[in-house]
């Protein structure tokens, strides 16, 4: 069970939102770069977040850039899982190899601020603060044994290939 | 029951029986990064415990982004994947070579390949018949030591494109058109699968403009069948012993058929700050463009900028407008240089850029100023992809680029010709 606040997003927030192509230069000090995490849509989300929190878009998040960095940020910055109503494909591929869960469910009943509880195995989001029960579409199963692993690479140093 | 561009070609490489839904690992003919995702790369390659490449000679690294490196922190990136290519023997493209997806169109990719690269625009290569689709650092180097990766069989949207192409218009406007009309979230999971007469003569050049852009409607791939036309690419290119022919099965499932008639289209672009929000070229008159960008893996082909240098032959940019031309690689060109129209791009005030990725991402090469607006023929428009959120960006063919860039303001290029 994961206990956290909700830091509200719109639509369509793209990975140079998360985390532009200008700072590729930081890409090789992530400490540095991930002081800059969702700085094109808020300028102040770096100091605002706080671990356990939840990111919670809107539809399409995500959409953009391959650049793994988007997630890696998100992840660094201490968010426990991403909400949204819609996402990226590989976006959502490479939160899921990095440990990152997303989640795909209706996220129009959330506003920022409000208290979550998620439920990884039941599949429920528990708003306690506006009392609204929402559930979460299911993860393909290759992508939950990754997610189970922490991540993609823990994945292949324990299996050596794909196990499916 | 017969199989869609996307199952024929993961049913082959996985030796399964591949239909839309279905989860299968196949085997990749090609796996690459560039220099912004490949240092992540390397690194979750070591990570892995790997040691080899599982196939060097099937692996490649391009230094397109920055390149020439704009700082000595990318310049530290570019001598690290150099080492890389060193060590494990796999194939290195350095500055200058061009962009990763032009080059692996004019020299890698081959029809029914698998293609997957840390890029999104990776799905460049259906143009050629190739199911190829961009991934993170972590899938890549994933394959850079396996030589293989899991996907899940997508379902296919057919694209069904008739009539002629009415003069000003081109491949560009009609993906334009395409995502303004599905949304960027329209094909999402989904493999976008061209067809259709108009298809059938499409040049190649055009075909990669198209595919391209199925990323920015979401899409996993962008999928044309290999024909006489891909043949002939391939033999132009000196590996005509790669071409095989691939087209869909005449029974395939498609989760939904859109018919677009080219002949209906006009000049269109891609308003700040997502694709999808177009209008016609003509409708944005009067809008001042500061900044004029043709180049990039979606219009920096050898036949984008013959459109470009023939509008702007014999012409002079606007005093207020700046112009910037970047080939899409060192061949596009060289031969760009050998049919003039490098001489009348110049003589029209272009800055020419060195073949590569220029300012399509906003790293150096042409970032726009606060309150700045730039017209560039590349795929994105995201708020700060240019290097600066406080810029608009807007999308549109190499046509109403170079139409824009003598005016000063948004044009169709019918306006011009």
């Amino acid at each position: 069970m994961l206990t956290g606040r909700a830091l509200k997003f719109g639509d369509n927030i793209s990975t140079d939102h998360i985390i532009p192509g200008r700072l590729a230069h930081l890409r090789s000090n992530l400490p540095e770069l991930a002081k800059h995490v969702m700085e094109d849509a808020d300028p102040d989300f770096a100091s605002r977040v706080t671990p356990g929190d939840f990111i919670v878009g809107g539809s399409n998040f995500g959409l953009g850039s391959s650049r793994e960095h988007a997630p890696l940020v998100i992840k660094i910055s201490g968010v426990s899982a991403i909400l949204a109503k819609s996402v990226a494909r590989i976006f959502f591929r490479n939160a899921i190899n990095l440990g990152l869960p997303v989640l795909i469910c209706d996220t129009d009943k959330i506003n920022d601020e409000d208290k979550l509880e998620v439920d990884l195995v039941a599949g429920t989001v528990n708003d306690i603060t506006n009392g609204n029960r929402l559930t979460f579409s299911e993860i393909p199963e290759v992508m939950l044994h990754i997610l189970d692993e922490g991540g993609l690479i823990p994945y292949i140093q324990k299996h050596g290939d794909f196990k499916l | 029951m017969g199989k869609t561009l996307a199952e024929k070609i993961l049913s082959q490489k996985s030796g399964s029986d591949a239909r839309a839904g279905s989860i299968v690992v196949a085997e990749v003919a090609l796996v690459f990064a560039q220099d912004t995702t490949g240092p992540l790369t390397v690194t979750q390659f070591q990570a892995s415990g790997f040691q080899n490449l599982a196939n060097p000679n099937k692996t490649a690294l391009f230094l397109d982004h920055a390149a020439p490196s704009p700082n000595y922190r990318l310049s530290s990136e570019h001598i690290l994947l150099r080492q890389f290519a060193q060590q494990t023997g796999c194939l290195i493209f350095d500055i200058g070579d061009g962009i990763c997806h032009q080059l692996v169109a004019e020299s890698l990719a081959k029809p029914g390949d698998v293609v997957i690269g840390a890029d999104s625009h990776t799905v460049t290569a259906g143009g050629l018949g190739a199911f190829a689709t961009g991934m993170g650092s972590s899938d890549v180097a994933v394959a850079f030591g396996l030589g293989k990766t899991w996907f899940r069989v997508p379902e296919s949207i057919k694209v069904v494109v008739s009539g002629n192409f009415v003069e000003g218009v081109y491949a560009k406007d009609l993906i334009l058109h395409l995502i303004g009309n599905i949304g960027a979230n329209g094909a999402t999971y989904r493999a976008l699968e061209f067809s259709g007469d108009t298809v059938d003569r499409m040049s190649m050049s055009q075909r990669f403009t198209i595919a391209n852009m199925a990323v920015e409607a979401g899409a996993k791939a962008g999928l044309f069948p290999a024909d006489n036309i891909t043949k002939d690419y391939l033999i132009s290119q000196g590996r005509g012993n790669h071409y095989q022919p691939v087209f869909p099965d005449a029974d395939a499932t498609y989760e939904q058929i859109i018919n677009i008639n080219v002949a209906e289209l006009e000049p269109t672009v891609s308003k700040p700050n997502t694709v999808d929000n177009i209008a016609l070229a003509g409708e944005l008159k009067g809008t001042k463009i500061q900044q004029v960008f043709i180049g990039t893996c979606t219009n920096g082909r050898l036949e984008d900028l013959a459109v470009a240098a023939n509008i702007l032959k014999g012409k002079k940019r606007h005093p207020d407008t700046r112009l910037i031309v970047a080939p899409a690689s060192r061949q596009v060109l060289l031969a760009a240089i050998e049919a003039g129209y490098i001489q009348s791009l110049i003589e029209a005030e272009a800055v020419i850029l060195p073949p590569g990725c220029g300012a399509c991402l906003g790293l150096h090469q042409g970032v726009l100023g606060d309150g700045e607006s730039c017209l560039s023929t590349a795929n994105r428009n995201f708020k700060g992809r240019m290097g600066n959120p406080q810029a608009s960006i807007y999308l549109g063919s190499p046509a109403t680029a170079a139409a824009t860039a003598i005016t000063g303001e948004i044009t169709d290029p019918r306006e011009v010709i």
